[in-house]
């Protein structure tokens, strides 16, 4: 399990974009980003190299901010890659609250973001099936961890 | 003093007051005139409820000294609101008329424990609103040793309030409860780290939960304190420290509680609208002046033992009373629900716009810092929640509006917590 950031941002022009630029300033690095939208508010949801020192930063800026853990999983970069992560979840009768991927074409292996109550255990089902979940040092900077 | 006592002491200075202000204010000649009053009729206290009402307009028609019952030589000071809706309303203060407001402020801090040892720091606004300077003669008075802070500054304030051992603190609720906000976000627990014992909040409406909050933050008793400057200024009335009512200082007020749409004088315990008699002003008397703030007089005695009655803390006012697709809301109802909320950080606006004919009421609140909001429905979950409950205690719908930390403005005065939006281009003030 990893910490993802998650920020609250009231649907206004520049607002995303200031974020980003106040965790580029400070030298965060950001590997994934995501945004459930709804009419008045967004969630928007980080993956980065520091989220406790970021997570820190943006509260003291005033930003309603804070760490959830997550399931990060490597799902293999080929047709039924996603799905594959996903029936073994559903066999060990996971209950998924939401879900997004980051990767790359030229990458082999793309990644698999999970929130998962219980999410613990899922890993471990997850493991014996082959399916690896990143640890904090798989992604964190050194100072972070 | 026995209420016999009382009452006689009363009658003796109202029957000299209404000759006084007869003979020496033009406004109060006409007016008795005009409705056939003869103050020198008068024989019981129920003969009062025969005179007309002052009302604020008639104090902005006045302007500046119009009101004024004695020479401007023997004027020390002159208090004034804002005028931001209008003319301000302007009083004056004779040397006497400074001693009594001391002694009526210096019974409220010893209501509350306090005593010519107390460390007194005011945080209310010194200069022509009422707050600062009356709180300040009241300290000085008891011999408390007064800390003349004035409002805003609130690091200093609380870096003093540590270094001096301040004791009791006076300013507005919701500074109070950023003065709290503040120390905790400076790493300190005021509850602990503070010597204060007692704070006395007043100049704005403070709902029994807020006022649970505060005392919690700071380790405080917080007793309300109730004035407004037409009348005097703070110190009108005040709460002990059973925080049971506000005893009323009648030996200097006479307190009538009146149907705000008839003008008749209700029973003890029914609410309407707060009416004030000043009888030892020399300066800027006032008969019947309608204070548009809504109470009750409190039946029964205090166990504190004071013999002065209790009106109750103040539930709304006659203008800022909302009405909202036909029903009457109070801003102070609204707090009250929220702040049942622990998720709910105690800064709130309420927004009133039309959407066509129909009236619409958006509530913008923050939520605590700890909230978990990682999940949209968790924060659409709460919204729903506080929209039912505001719904079935007010029979309103209200869309509530989580909005980002710090984006409603703190008041380091009296906290803007409605804007109407209905009349083009107004707002309340």
């Amino acid at each position: 399990m990893i910490d993802q950031m998650t920020v609250f941002l009231e649907n206004e022009k520049g607002r995303l974009g200031s974020l980003c630029r106040t965790l580029g300033d400070a030298g965060v690095n950001m590997h994934a980003l995501m945004i459930a939208d709804t009419t008045d508010f967004g969630v928007v949801r980080i993956i980065c190299d520091a989220p406790t020192k970021a997570t820190r930063l943006l509260r003291d800026l005033g930003y309603q901010a804070s760490t959830t853990k997550v399931a990060a999983i490597e799902a293999p970069n080929r047709p039924g890659g996603m799905a594959d992560v996903l029936t073994c979840l559903a066999d060990a009768d996971a209950n998924i609250e939401y879900a997004y991927c980051f990767g790359s074409p030229s990458h082999d292996t793309a990644i698999v973001i999970l929130k998962i109550h219980d999410g613990d255990n899922l890993v471990d089902a997850l493991a014996a099936q082959g399916l690896k979940a990143l640890q904090p040092e798989d992604i964190y900077s050194p100072d972070e961890l | 003093m026995p209420q016999e006592e009382l009452q006689e002491l009363q009658l003796e200075r109202l029957k000299s007051l209404l000759i006084r202000v007869y003979n020496n204010i033009d406004f109060y000649r006409d007016q008795f005139d005009a409705a056939n009053f003869d103050p020198y009729s008068v024989e019981s206290l129920d003969d009062l409820a025969k005179a007309p009402f002052t009302v604020k307009q008639d104090l902005r028609d006045n302007y500046p000294f119009g009101m004024f019952a004695v020479p401007k030589d023997d004027v020390v000071r002159v208090h004034a609101s804002s005028g931001t809706t209008g003319k301000a309303t302007v009083v004056g203060y004779t040397k006497h008329d400074i001693e009594v407001w001391g002694e009526c402020i210096a019974r409220d801090i010893v209501s509350c424990g306090g005593s010519s040892q107390s460390v007194f720091q005011i945080a209310y606004g010194y200069g022509l609103f009422t707050g600062g300077l009356g709180a300040h003669v009241g300290g000085e008075t008891l011999g408390c040793m007064v800390i003349p802070m004035s409002s805003g500054n609130s690091k200093r304030q609380i870096q003093l309030m540590q270094d001096f051992e301040t004791d009791i603190l006076a300013c507005t609720p919701s500074y109070a409860m950023l003065l709290a906000d503040t120390a905790i976000e400076m790493g300190l627990n005021p509850a602990k780290d503070f010597k204060l014992s007692a704070a006395i909040l007043g100049a704005e409406p403070c709902s029994e939960s807020m006022r649970k909050e505060i005392e919690r933050k700071l380790g405080v008793t917080v007793v309300d304190i109730y004035g407004l400057s037409e009348v005097m200024g703070p110190g009108v009335a005040c709460e002990c420290s059973y925080q049971t009512g506000l005893h009323v200082a009648e030996d200097h007020f006479i307190i009538e509680i009146v149907d705000p749409k008839t003008l008749l004088p209700v029973p003890d315990g029914e609410w309407g609208e707060v009416v004030f008699t000043t009888l030892s002003k020399d300066c800027s008397p006032l008969i019947r002046y309608r204070t548009r703030d809504i109470s009750r007089i409190v039946p029964g005695t205090c166990e504190c033992g004071r013999t002065m009655r209790r009106m109750d803390r103040i539930s709304g006012r006659t203008d800022d009373m909302l009405i909202i697709r036909g029903v009457n809301v109070f801003p102070s109802q609204i707090e009250e629900v929220i702040t049942g909320f622990s998720e709910v950080a105690p800064w709130y606006q309420i927004v009133v716009t039309k959407q066509g004919p129909m009236d619409y009421v958006e509530l913008k609140i923050e939520v605590v810092p700890d909230f978990d909001f990682d999940e949209i429905r968790k924060i659409e979950n709460l919204q729903n929640r506080i929209a039912a409950e505001l719904k079935s205690n007010l029979q309103i719908a209200v869309k509530v509006r989580i909005v980002e930390p710090k984006s409603i403005e703190r008041s380091e005065g009296k906290a803007k917590r409605v804007i109407d939006l209905r009349k083009a281009g107004a707002s309340n003030d």
